[in-house]
Order: C-alpha cells, then sequence, then structure tokens
C-alpha cells in the first residue's frame, strides 16, 4: 500500500516536471523539471529494491549531468530570449504520432508483464544491492563491461586530444 | 507499527541534536575565531556567550525577507529548502554510536544504515548545489549570478576528488555500509595503534581538502567571497530565508567533520570501561570528541589560510588532487591483490 502512494506520488511528480521540461519558456525551469523527472526515476529505483542504480542515478544524473546543464545555461546567458519558431514543418504532429506509439508500445508491454517489488528474483534482501550487482557485472558480464570501459576511456582520451589541438601549429603541415 | 515509530523519535532525535549542534558550531566558531584574531568574540549574552547563536537565530525569524522585484520568485523560495533538505539527509546514515541493547532489544544510534551508505552520501550531498546555483540565478541580480556559477564549478570539481578519495576506503574495508565500514576499524595493528582507517594518509588528505571545497569554507570560499561579490549567492536573501542557508552551511561543515570521523578515524571506537551505562555511552562521547576536533579544524584552517585564487582553485582540483586520488586508488589496487594473491613472480 505505502509502495503504491509512494509510486503514485513520484509518477505525478516525473509526469509534470517531463511537461515542465517541454514546456518552459525559460530554460532553467526546463533543467529543474528534468531533474524532477531523475530524481522520480530513482525513487522508482528504490522501490524496486535497486538501492545501487538509484544511488548511481542520483550521483550521475541529477548530481552531475544536470548541474553540468544548468552551468553551461548560465554560462551562455540566461536572459537572452528563445526564438520558439519550428524550423522543421510537421514537428507538432510527428511527435504526437511517436508519442501515440510510444505509448502503445508501453501498454503493450505493460500487459505482457508487470514487476512490483522484486519477489520475483527471489530473495528480496539481494536484488539490487552492490555485492550482486557486482557479482553480475565482474563475473557474467565482464567482458563487455571492460569494453564499456575502453570505450568511455578512449572518448575521454579523444576529447582531451581535441581540447588541446592547436589549429595554428599544424596549419602549415602536409599530409593528413 | 513499532518500526515506523521508532523511525520518527530517531528522526526527531537527529533533527533536534543537530539543531543544536549549529548553535554551539556557529557561537564556537565566532569565539574560536576571535581568540586567534586577539578579539572577545560575542561573550555578552548568556555564559561565556553561548546564547548569542538563540538570540541572533530569534532575530532573523522576525526580520522581514525581502524579494527583490527581478526575483523568480517560485525557485527563490525554493532554493533555501533545498539547502537544508540535503543537509539533513546526509546525517541520516552516519552512525554516531555503537548499537546499544535495552531490555533485550538492540537499538542501532543511526537513523537507518543503507547498503550503499556511501553512495547515498554522495549523491544527497550533490544535490547540494542546486540550492546554490538557482538561489544564485533566482535572485536576479549579478553578484548571487556570479557566486552561483562559481559554486556550480567548485562544487562539480571537488566532488569528483572527495568520491575517489573514498574509493580506497570501500576497496580495504570491503563495503559501502557506514555502519560496517565503522566496525571494520575496530581492532588494533599488532594491538598497538587502532586500526583505524587514518592509515590511508593520501585518502584522508584529500577527502579532508576536497570537504573544505565542499563546504565553501575558507579557503575555498570564493562562492560568497566578501570582498569580491557581496556575499555571493545568498546577497539577497534576508530573514529565514538566510537563515536557512546559514543552517544549512554549518550542518554541512558538522556533517563532513562526522563523515571524516566515520571513514578515517574509526568512528565511534575508543576504550570502552566503567559501569554499564557509561560503558554504553563511551562511544558517543569518542565520536563527539573526534568529530569535533575535526571542526576544530576547519575553524582552525578559516582562521589561518586566505582565499585561493579561482584559477589556483580550479589548478588545484584538477591537476592535483584527481591525479593523486587516481595514482593513490592504483598502489591501493595493487597492494589488495599482492596481500590476496601473493607478489606475481612468487
Amino acid at each position: 500500500m505505502a509502495e503504491l502512494v509512494v509510486f503514485a506520488v513520484f509518477a505525478a511528480v516525473a509526469l509534470a516536471g517531463a511537461f515542465v521540461m517541454l514546456s518552459a519558456r525559460n530554460p532553467v525551469y526546463s533543467a529543474i523539471g528534468l531533474l524532477a523527472s531523475m530524481f522520480s526515476i530513482a525513487v522508482f529505483y528504490v522501490l524496486l529494491d535497486a538501492h545501487f542504480i538509484a544511488a548511481i542515478q542520483v550521483i550521475i544524473y541529477a548530481g552531475a549531468v544536470m548541474t553540468l546543464f544548468l552551468f553551461v545555461i548560465m554560462m551562455i546567458g540566461v536572459d537572452r530570449r528563445e526564438d520558439t519558431t519550428e524550423p522543421i514543418p510537421f514537428q507538432r504532429p510527428i511527435g504526437i504520432v511517436l508519442a501515440l506509439a510510444l505509448g502503445v508500445l508501453v501498454v503493450a508491454a505493460g500487459s505482457k508483464a508487470w514487476f512490483t517489488g522484486s519477489g520475483r528474483f527471489g530473495s528480496v534482501d539481494l536484488v539490487g544491492t552492490i555485492g550482486v550487482v557486482a557479482d553480475e557485472l565482474f563475473g557474467t558480464w565482464v567482458l563487455p563491461f571492460l569494453g564499456t570501459t575502453l570505450l568511455l576511456t578512449i572518448a575521454a582520451l579523444a576529447t582531451v586530444a581535441l581540447g588541446r589541438y592547436d589549429v595554428a601549429a599544424t596549419e602549415g603541415e602536409e599530409g593528413p | 507499527m513499532t518500526g515506523v515509530l521508532l523511525a520518527a523519535v530517531k528522526v526527531a532525535v537527529a533533527f533536534g541534536f543537530l539543531m543544536g549542534t549549529v548553535i554551539v558550531l556557529v557561537w564556537a566558531e565566532r569565539r574560536i575565531v576571535a581568540f586567534m584574531q586577539n578579539r572577545h568574540g560575542p561573550n555578552r549574552a548568556g555564559p561565556a556567550g553561548i546564547l548569542q547563536t538563540a538570540a541572533d537565530g530569534l532575530k532573523l525569524f522576525f526580520k522581514e525577507s525581502m524579494t527583490p522585484r527581478k526575483a523568480e520568485f517560485a525557485l527563490y523560495i525554493a532554493a533555501p529548502v533545498l539547502a537544508v533538505v540535503p543537509a539533513l539527509l546526509v546525517f541520516a546514515v552516519i552512525p554516531v554510536g555503537a548499537p546499544i541493547t535495552i531490555g533485550g532489544v538492540t537499538y542501532t544510534l543511526q537513523v537507518t544504515d543503507l547498503d550503499v551508505g556511501v553512495l547515498y552520501v554522495l549523491a544527497v550531498s550533490s544535490l547540494g548545489v542546486y540550492a546554490v546555483t538557482l538561489a544564485g540565478w533566482s535572485s536576479g541580480s549579478k553578484y548571487p549570478l556570479l557566486g552561483s556559477v562559481r559554486a556550480a564549478a567548485q562544487m562539480i570539481s571537488y566532488e569528483a576528488a572527495l568520491g575517489l578519495a573514498l574509493v580506497p576506503v570501500i576497496m580495504f574495508t570491503g563495503t559501502t555500509s557506514l555502519a560496517e565500514i565503522v566496525e571494520a576499524q575496530g581492532g588494533t595493528f599488532g594491538g598497538g595503534l587502532p586500526a583505524w582507517n587514518l592509515v590511508l594518509v593520501p585518502s584522508f588528505v584529500i577527502f579532508l581538502i576536497a570537504g573544505f571545497a565542499e563546504t565553501n569554507r575558507a579557503p575555498f570560499d570564493l562562492v560568497e567571497a566578501e570582498q569580491e561579490i557581496v556575499g555571493g549567492y545568498h546577497t539577497e536573501y534576508s530573514g529565514m530565508r538566510f537563515a536557512f542557508f546559514f543552517l544549512a552551511e554549518y550542518i554541512n561543515v558538522f556533517n563532513m567533520a562526522a563523515l571524516t570521523t566515520v571513514f578515517f578515524l574509526g568512528g565511534w571506537h575508543g576504550p570502552r570501561f566503567g559501569p554499564p551505562a557509561v560503558e554504553m555511552a563511551l562511544p558517543v562521547v569518542w565520536f563527539l570528541a573526534k568529530t569535533w576536533a575535526i571542526v576544530f579544524l576547519f575553524i582552525w584552517v578559516r582562521a589561518t589560510l586566505p582565499r585561493v585564487r579561482y584559477d589556483q582553485l580550479m589548478a588545484f582540483g584538477w591537476k592535483r588532487l584527481i591525479p593523486v586520488s587516481l595514482v593513490w586508488i592504483f598502489l591501493s589496487m595493487v597492494a589488495i591483490g599482492v596481500r590476496r594473491f601473493g607478489l606475481p613472480w612468487a
């Protein structure tokens, strides 16, 4: 019962946040709406006993990504009026059609499988704890995990390389 | 039902404890800084001026809360609350004493113990930056905006170092629950020194420095540098709304000191002796003694060091603290590997 109440409250918050993000004129309010949505999703993870994912969700998305968004919005200058004309014709109809399609998909998937809590996975105490996640990550899925870390490292190195790329120094050189 | 009641009691006690702590903390800071600067400090209200904070709080409570005309009202009101809530939430997972047993029932002296305690602390404290950012922006004034942009950059930069400093602690204790991290520091090294995580000296130093930066304390108080940007993000706040920021700042200082105690100074561990009642209370005494020692360090540093320049702050965070913590994590990994599997050539 308590679970249902918490879910209902935060589902409403998540939807309201998403609506604010789309409809707000001011980018700061959009960012706050997105933040509310992401935080609500973290609460859903807690309800599903996935505490580790919930913590990560808050640290990465609410803590780092959204802070960076806000920082950039403020750096660029928040007082500038946004250009609200829509460059792509039929943008709104296409959006509505896609949203409806997504809704149908969610309902279809939901009618096949509906999860509440973690009873389905056996022991309630263990699911989503760091130990279980670590066993899966470094046991069953170690190669995909290492591949992902490699990708991220390459991306980080590329960012540094691009950031340090000096146009003036390489202008006169021949070849690639 | 008793579980709900117990949780409510714990929350109420923790809240009251934090409020009382802040009253003492603000007074202690003003007195200690005054003595270090050859002044008297507040010494009129109550014995040695200890009621000064209560008087100031009462004054702020009755003051008018002004709102600038260009303020974004909704966020302007929300920001002080956003500052206090994460500060209070962090304290919920800090174990302030050994579990006590009364009438066959064991009570843990922390509001709740989370399996992902360390991550919870990092997650919740990372939300504190929104209060500063939104307060600065929603004030509709340039100095608060400058302060909040500084805050966003500073807190993102030092959060990384703060988290990385804790990785070796997690690796050596093998858990992310704060209660278990304290538990793991129980023994001694060969019967001599207590087995605190303080032996992970680089982690301790990095955590402490990043902690100064995360709480916006001197020498990293660029966020509210009075001489440059008036008062930073809370320039336009007055009355109770300002008091909320003030409260959050001091709760954060106490939390950071308490977390340093939990992670590196053995938490509530210490000699236990005497009759049962005394023996039961001693862990709390040790915890508070260690935490206040770190709080004193915070105050001492504030009275000693000048503020760093902005470029120094960024360079120090990204080019010194983070690389050093990465190297230290690597060395810790090697040490744990050697301990478990032996030397590679053996």
